[in-house]
């Protein structure tokens, strides 16, 4: 099908409308900033104007009308005071996405920056740098949802006598053991699905970390050296301390992901054995159930949890600013 | 292998349409046929109107549908555009909250029908409509469809679940016989066990689907223990989920699918069956590791390639027998089409769906089953659609549509689903089915 202008027509109309009354709030800004004195204050509302109140459709409405929603029923336009956030609480399905979300955000942010710090620290000063941190780097350039088909095929499963097609299965009968359902067998599915997430987030702490450790003045670890420090104590007492702010971004920002974390669980799992995330069940109450007032009080429950990571990093890029 | 390259053609395929074209799942009626438009005068023209279709189906059952409706496209001038998604549960909500409702959507279950009905969303049916579903489906089928007292769809594609598939050779060479009743079931399961045989093989796993042939298995055994009516009330809820009775049927679907003698044939202990699709469940009947293997009429198109189905063939499938020879116990699903718009030309077109001209003119094209009562057997592309036609056609026959389908989302596809897996993988029953009940909303 080829791009047909008169059949796109209405939405080029809406395209130059939009473009026109964009134009239009910017002229009348600067008309408005030129007509005579203004105090800076003022100034400084106007010209934010435009930023604030994207910010107010785009955000801050939809977040109210969420909180909202949250209190609500099903339907979203009956009263239903905390009965989602009671339920949260006491049903199984929730409060086994919130122990898996729990552990998702305990394991994957010090297991993938952990693996990602000593594999930058092992070729951050070698030859084929580059390329040893791309091969770590390409699981990131898959999307979550081909890495979820991806370790699915992984962890397939095939009874005894069979020919596995798994990789796991094929490594542990090529050993002598038995099979396994590696994501049926509950609660050791959820490590194998946070295995799937470090993979995929190791590239991007090695990337950040192996930059951090090139910074590190080449005079602080040649004097470490004469002094007789081995090359674990300065990695230690030397190139960590030095790094400690990147560290942390690294450590906020998987985090935060962590959190969010939906693809991965809905690809392998789909949530079933008990696996479920907050971001999973959020969508399954919400969209699967039509329960909009529980999705929204999970989608607030995830905002609340978020929010100090997002506060620390602002403050955090502040203070390096 | 199959699966490997299968996949690498789709990928393929979809890499080259998307770039040809941006959508691949668009329309293409318009090609010019030489159609005989009498059969179409009844619906009126409409040149220039066009018809925006939502539903699940995708490639070759998208194409057999368009294929299907292009002579009506044609001879009436309206453009039906046909988007087929993998995610239309998901998705059409999103679709009307967003103001992109479709013209018309095709809804594989009764419960979200009624939910946008319930919401004032959907149109109620045409008059013509109305008096065509009256003329075409019996009241249990437009049942399915009414809210309220209003009718808000017609069905359009039906299914039948209660089927058990086997291999007819594999039988005679055991001296096993079709079963007629559950008692003469349990004997073939136990004379295949006997002979060193896994008699039943299952595979549950379906994504976040995962669980429902399990639920499947009990609501075909409770409609068969209790009866139409125990069976509509536990739907409805006018009786708990964890009724002693639904227990019973659950402890009889737990004595075959939940032990290891009987379950699960081909791929291990019954505990296997939670990382087994549920396509590729039924093959070890092929080879003999199982005996058979309960499932709808559309696992005919699950059978590897080249797999031949019929009475005399490699597989070919018996209805699960029920108390005794003369009941005829039918769980079944079904696709309802649903309008969110009232033009004429949406008109128009829902009543050509409506019409068992359709439902003839689709199964002619390829496997179909339709619950119409003017649809004649005779047009079934397979054996086992003409045994679906038959049997829902048949006056004996006691049909009720898949439970899980008509309860609350968040039972029938969420908490039933994880409580049948939980089920599988050792839970109790009474555990299971106490927790199921308090998952059912109150309001």
């Amino acid at each position: 099908m080829s791009f047909d202008a008169v059949a796109q027509q209405p939405k080029l109309l809406y395209l130059l409308q939009g473009v026109a009354a964009f134009a239009a709030v910017v002229s009348l800004i600067l008309l408005a900033l030129h007509r005579g004195p203004v105090r800076r204050r003022a100034a400084a509302l106007l010209l934010l104007a435009p930023a604030l109140l994207l910010l107010t459709v785009g955000i801050l409405l939809p977040g109210l009308r969420t909180l909202a929603l949250s209190f609500t029923d099903s339907g979203g336009d009956t009263w239903a005071g905390f009965d989602n956030y009671v339920w949260m609480f006491t049903d199984h399905g929730a409060l086994v996405a919130l122990r898996n979300t729990l552990a998702w955000v305990v394991l994957v942010p010090p297991a993938s920056t952990v693996v990602g710090l000593l594999y930058a620290a092992a070729v951050a000063r070698s030859r084929f740098r580059t390329f040893a941190l791309s091969l770590l780097l390409t699981p990131m350039a898959i999307s979550f949802v081909g890495a979820g088909v991806v370790w699915k095929f992984v962890y397939a499963y095939r009874p005894t006598g069979a020919g596995q097609i798994g990789l796991l299965n094929q490594l542990v009968v090529a050993f002598g053991g038995e099979p396994r359902q590696w994501l049926v067998d509950s609660p050791s599915n959820v490590l194998f699905l946070i295995v799937a997430m470090v993979w995929t987030q190791a590239g991007f702490a090695a990337v950040l970390l192996a930059g951090a450790i090139r910074g590190v003045p080449a005079e602080l670890t040649e004097a470490a050296r004469l002094d007789g420090a081995s090359s674990g104590q300065i990695f230690l007492r030397i190139t960590l301390p030095s790094i400690r702010p990147t560290l942390l971004v690294v450590l906020l920002a998987q985090a935060i992901g962590t959190f969010k974390a939906f693809d991965i669980v809905k690809t392998v799992t789909g949530g079933q054995f008990d696996t479920g995330v907050i971001a999973h069940e959020m969508y399954d109450q919400a969209f699967r159930y039509g329960e909009t007032g529980r999705g929204a009080a999970l989608a607030v429950l995830l905002f609340l949890l978020v929010t100090p990571f997002v506060a620390h990093q602002v403050r955090a890029r502040r203070r390096a600013g | 292998m199959r699966f490997g390259a299968r996949l690498a053609l789709a990928v393929i395929t979809l890499a080259v349409t998307a770039t040809a074209c941006g959508t691949p799942q668009d329309s293409g009626s318009r090609s010019q046929t030489t159609a005989d438009c009498a059969p179409y005068a009844r619906y009126a023209k409409h040149p220039g109107t066009e018809v925006t279709v939502y539903a699940e189906n995708r490639d070759r059952e998208a194409d057999l549908f368009e294929e299907t409706w292009a002579d009506f496209a044609d001879c009436t001038g309206i453009d039906v555009r046909y988007e087929g998604d993998g995610e239309f549960e998901a998705q059409i909500q999103l679709r009307v909250d967003g103001g992109s409702a479709p013209d018309l959507a095709f809804f594989p279950q009764p419960g979200l029908l009624e939910r946008f009905a319930r919401a004032g969303r959907l149109k109620p049916v045409s008059a013509g409509v109305a008096a065509l579903a009256k003329q075409g489906w019996s009241a249990d089928w437009n049942g399915y469809a009414t809210v309220d007292g209003t009718l808000y769809g017609t069905p359009l594609v039906a299914n039948v679940k209660s089927f058990v598939w086997y291999s007819p050779k594999f039988f005679r060479d055991k001296g096993l016989s079709v079963p007629r009743t559950w008692t003469e079931l349990m004997a073939v399961t136990e004379k295949a066990a006997a002979s060193g045989v896994k008699p039943w093989c299952a595979g549950i796993e379906s994504a976040e689907a995962t669980g429902w042939p399990v639920t499947d298995w009990i609501e075909d055994v409770l409609l068969r223990q209790q009866g139409t009516d125990v069976y509509d009330q536990w739907v409805t809820h006018k009786i708990p989920f964890n009724d002693p009775r639904v227990i019973e049927a659950m402890d009889t679907v737990g004595s075959i699918l939940k032990n290891d003698r009987y379950a699960n044939g081909g791929f291990g202990p019954a505990r296997s069956m939670a990382s087994i699709s549920f396509q590729e469940a039924g093959t070890p009947v092929l080879s003999g590791d199982c005996a058979m293997h309960r499932q709808a009429s559309f696992y005919a198109d699950m059978w590897p390639e080249g797999t031949e189905i019929g009475p005399d063939d490699d597989v070919y499938t018996f209805l699960l027998p029920g108390a005794d020879a003369a009941s005829r116990p039918v769980l079944g699903g079904g696709v309802f089409t649903a309008a969110f718009a009232d033009r004429p030309e949406v008109r128009a077109f829902q009543e050509y769906l409506a019409s068992a001209d359709f439902a003839n003119a689709r199964m002619k094209k390829g496997p179909f089953v339709s619950a119409n009562k003017g649809v004649d057997p005779a047009n079934a592309a397979t054996p086992v659609d003409r045994l679906s036609i038959q049997l829902l056609q048949d006056p004996r026959t006691q049909f009720r549509f898949d439970g899980s389908d008509l309860m609350p989302a968040s039972v029938g596809v969420g908490t039933f689903w994880r409580g049948a897996v939980d089920w599988i993988g050792g839970a109790g029953t009474r555990q299971v089915a106490d927790s199921i009940e308090r998952s059912w909303p109150s309001h």
